[in-house]
């Protein structure tokens, strides 16, 4: 077996009261796509925000490749190899499509401090950009203004200014939300290539999307992994349907 | 330095910071329930004054004047919520910021244009003129112990009114859900235009309480308005209990910084240069407190962390 | 609909011309005037930078246009009087040389500016408004009671300071030395709003969250900005005082903080002549509503409520229909 990319140990979280994040111990390796499933408010996000910083863990930690990453910032763990789509988009909404990936790559670079040269005519780091948004279908809508994209269209920006980082494991939180039958379809296929570049932490409850892509499935309710394997084994999983899929027995 | 003088400042920073208290309570309330921040709550504070000072000139009655402070200062409160403010709770900060230092001009050259530059005066009124002696022998002014108590009543009547009525608990679940008590049935409107017409009644009240010990004129609220801020900022934005407290530490560290640091400094430097030092230094003071809680807790003492 | 480089093409000329003309005429207070503006747009325009791209509510950045007054009126009142400052073993002689005085002035609020940055951007929000406010009232109040250079009075210098070259007296020679510093500061802006810095500046303003999951540091962005920011907003004030000969402490005030960004939300924030069409506008305001009501303000009031109210993209977003960045 190889060694996993991303790994979280034991990581817990509460909220007040609420266990929002209970023991929870998962890995990621190399080529695969591990689905996070879930019902609403089961700690998906908030497991999401402890792996790629933002969120404290109460205990536990979280590892990227050999490092220990959990005392990392977020920005360090970005540097050091994470690449994250947010549920609900975090994009520059007054900037065009290509800044908006721009900024994407000059991440990676990790060198902002370039003040005098107009960034529209860096053309290496324009380049890259526009290979993302090509991957993702926008190269068309590069120049106009992020607000006026569509639902769908942000989703896939999402997905574009990841894709500058190159990142060593992307971590994606319900890429496909709001996408509609065929921009699912197209989002799967894409995922599906992607995940030989780099392996994909999926949270997603969009079903048949997981079920089509993901190579494990790990259950997650009230913060707690109760199930874990194959797509089948999921499926077949009688804990996961009485406490996912709420049926009684 | 003896006991006697030390008290005496003690207490004038605890009558300081209880008027600044006064301010400072309707700016969190607004702040709390709104979002908004009232860059003109300093006009309302000016405005209650003039408005004793007019009523005291015309009917001699100390009382009328407070009354007429408050319910001025009130209903010039609910016509500029009304007017301009509600506008504003969606917008940005630097939009209120603006719009509320428009408010500021226009307060202040209105008051000039009807009142001229020359500052009004409001006198004590006989029954609390004079000194009072204290046990231990310290004579201290009555009209000044009377701010001290009428501060403290109205914080208490801040919290029963918070803690205790209907509209209390109104206000609190606006500060936490605004479409929660939209859903149910409470005119939230309404209730913005009552919180914040009760901010600038406190704020003209303090207006005239002050004004009878200082010079009532153009321009009196904005470093009263400044301090305020200092003081809901110290004590967390929203919370009355903060701005209590954050209002007698600005209070005794106003006063008392001006007495002690160059004293203090005294047993440094040679006189002039502690003097000259200490008393710039007690200018700062305050800012320099309100910079240190803020690096310390950058959302105040009793702010909600972000 | 006009776009933005014929508007900032235009406004510039403008600005250029008033005065030239005023100089056919023989009107020399125009010059004074229009020289008032340029020095005020200047140090708008460095608030602009932290404000407009950074999204930084700075209001205290009166404290930097009061660093480069006391600046200029602490080296030219040595000079004139012919008394070094004593800085324990150092000896530093006062200096009517206008390059001196500048860089002196942008380099301690560039100082400044890094310091107050460092602490305040650890809070955001109401609160970085807020302590902004009081770093300005310490310097405030810090300068009223500092007596050595006038305290509450200020300090006047007799006599402008000179620039190689130029005849600092006649005024449209000033005014031109103050405007190339205008389209200096103008030029830079620029630059850096559209480098990669700028860039990635003005998505940090927008999505903070953004940026760090890309593997930026926004903190340490905003403090560059600001120290930027504020260097040239600490130019301005080096100028405004040798346009008065006179420093005093309302150049520290909350109410010059509260004015810059007055002129900036009057032109269009975050837009290259926003500050210039709105100190030019709040001049010719001053000046001639001043002249026929002692009352001027309650208008300047009125425009501004409109203004944030109504046209949220300033002048500039009127002119070319373009809502410009949300701060
Ligand atoms: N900052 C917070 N403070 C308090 N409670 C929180 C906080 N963030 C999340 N929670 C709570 O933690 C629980 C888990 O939330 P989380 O957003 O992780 O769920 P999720 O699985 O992502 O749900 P969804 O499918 O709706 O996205 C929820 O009950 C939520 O209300
Ligand atoms: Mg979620």
């Amino acid at each position: 077996m190889s060694e996993p990319v991303l790994a979280t140990r034991n990581l817990c979280k509460t909220f007040n009261a609420l266990v929002a994040t209970d023991d929870v111990s998962i890995d990621l390796k190399p080529g695969e796509i591990h689905a996070i499933i879930g019902p609403n408010g089961a700690g998906k996000s908030t497991l999401i925000g402890q792996i790629c910083g933002g969120i404290k863990p109460d205990a536990g930690s979280v590892h990227l490749g050999d490092s220990d990453v959990t005392n990392f910032s977020t920005a360090e763990r970005a540097q050091a190899g994470l690449g994250r789509t947010f549920q609900i988009s975090a994009l520059a909404m007054e900037d065009t499509v290509l800044e908006n990936v721009l900024l994407g790559v000059v991440g990676r670079s990790a060198k902002p401090w370039r003040f005098w040269s107009p960034a529209l005519k860096a053309r290496d780091l324009i380049e890259s950009s526009m290979a993302a948004l090509e991957r993702v279908g926008l190269a068309e809508v590069c120049d106009q203004v992020t607000a006026n994209l569509s639902h769908g269209q942000r989703r896939q920006l999402e997905v574009a200014v990841a894709l500058a980082l190159t990142p060593k494991a992307f971590v994606m939180d319900e890429p496909m939300a709001g996408l509609g039958a065929e921009g699912s379809h197209s989002m799967t296929d894409f995922l599906s290539e992607l995940r030989h570049e780099a392996p994909i932490l999926l949270v997603e409850h969009d079903m048949d999307a997981v079920f089509a892509l993901a190579d494990r499935i790990s259950v997650l309710v009230y913060g707690r992994i109760i199930a874990s394997g194959s797509v089948d084994e999921i499926k077949a999983s009688k804990k996961v349907r009485e406490a996912y899929l709420g049926e009684e027995t | 330095m003896s006991a006697i003088l030390v008290i005496e400042q003690i207490l004038n920073g605890l009558q300081f910071g209880i008027m600044l208290f006064l301010m400072a309570a309707g700016l969190t309330l607004i702040f709390g329930v709104m979002g908004l921040i009232n860059l003109a709550h300093g006009s309302l504070y000016m405005v209650g004054a003039f408005a004793a000072a007019s009523v005291a000139g015309a009917t001699g009655s100390f009382l009328l004047a407070l009354v007429a402070a408050f319910t001025v200062a009130a209903f010039a409160g609910a016509i500029v919520e009304i007017v301009v403010i509600r506008r504003l709770y969606r917008a940005a900060h630097l939009d209120q910021v603006l719009a509320t230092f428009a408010l500021i001009l226009i307060f202040s050259e209105g008051t000039r244009w009807v009142f001229g530059s020359f500052p009004l005066f409001l006198d004590v009124p006989s029954y609390l003129s004079g000194p009072v002696t204290l046990p231990g022998g310290i004579e201290y002014p009555l009209y000044r112990l009377t701010l001290i108590g009428v501060g403290l009543l109205v914080a208490l009547g801040l919290w029963w009114l918070t803690a205790r009525t209907r509209i209390g608990i109104q206000i609190r679940a606006g500060e936490n859900d605004r479409e929660m008590i939209a859903a149910l049935g409470v005119d939230i409107s309404k209730l913005y235009t009552l919180v914040f017409a009760l901010g600038a009644a406190l704020a003209g009240l303090a207006g005239a309480l002050v004004g009878a010990i200082q010079s009532v004129q153009v321009g009196m609220g904005e470093p009263v308005l400044i301090l305020a801020f200092v003081v809901i900022v110290i004590g967390g934005i929203g919370s009355i209990k903060g701005a209590l407290i954050g209002a007698i530490l600005v209070g005794l560290t106003d006063t008392l910084g001006g007495i002690f640091l160059p004293e203090f400094l005294k047993l440094f430097m040679e006189s002039g240069a502690a003097t000259q030092t200490g008393s710039a230094l007690a200018s700062m003071a305050v800012y320099i407190l309100m910079s240190v809680v803020l690096i310390w807790r950058p959302t105040g003492l009793f702010g909600a962390r972000p | 609909m006009i776009r933005e480089g014929y508007i900032n093409a235009i406004v510039l000329f403008g600005f250029l011309l008033i005065p030239i003309c005023a100089l056919i005429i023989e009107e020399p207070y125009t010059i004074t005037l229009a020289t008032r503006a340029a020095v005020l747009a200047l140090a708008a325009v460095g608030l602009n930078i932290a404000l407009g791209i950074g999204g930084l509510v700075s209001l205290g950045h009166a404290v930097f246009f009061g660093l480069g007054g006391y600046a200029m009126g602490i080296l030219a009142f040595h000079a004139q009087n012919y008394i070094p400052v004593e800085l324990g073993p150092l000896t530093i002689n006062g200096t009517k040389s206008m390059p001196i005085i500048w860089l002196t002035a942008v380099l301690v609020s560039a100082f400044a500016a890094l310091i107050i940055g460092l602490l305040s951007l650890r809070t955001t929000g109401v609160y970085f408004i807020m302590i902004t406010l009081a770093f300005g009232q310490m310097f405030f109040f810090f300068s009223i009671s500092w007596s050595a250079y006038g305290g509450e009075d200020g300090l006047s210098i007799y006599v402008r300071n000179v620039f190689p070259g130029v005849n600092t007296l006649v005024p449209i020679q000033f005014f031109g030395l103050c405007f190339t510093a205008l389209c200096v500061a103008l030029f830079v802006q620029s630059r850096l709003r559209a480098s990669i810095f700028g860039l990635v500046l003005n998505s940090a303003r927008q999505t903070p969250v953004r940026a760090e999951t890309v593997g930026l540091n926004p903190m340490r962005l905003k403090l560059l900005a600001f120290v930027i920011s504020g260097a040239i907003t600490g130019l301005a004030g080096a100028l405004f005082a040798d346009l008065n000969r006179f420093v005093s402490p309302t150049m520290f005030s909350w109410q010059l903080s509260g004015e810059l960004i007055v002129l900036i939300i009057i032109g269009g924030v975050g837009r290259l002549a926003g500050p210039v069409i709105g100190s030019a506008l709040f001049v010719t305001l001053e000046h001639f509503l001043g002249e026929f009501t002692d009352f001027w303000h309650i208008w300047l009031g009125l425009i501004l409520l409109l203004i944030v109210l109504f046209a949220r993209g300033g002048i500039i977003g009127i002119l070319t229909g373009k809502d410009g960045p949300h701060v």
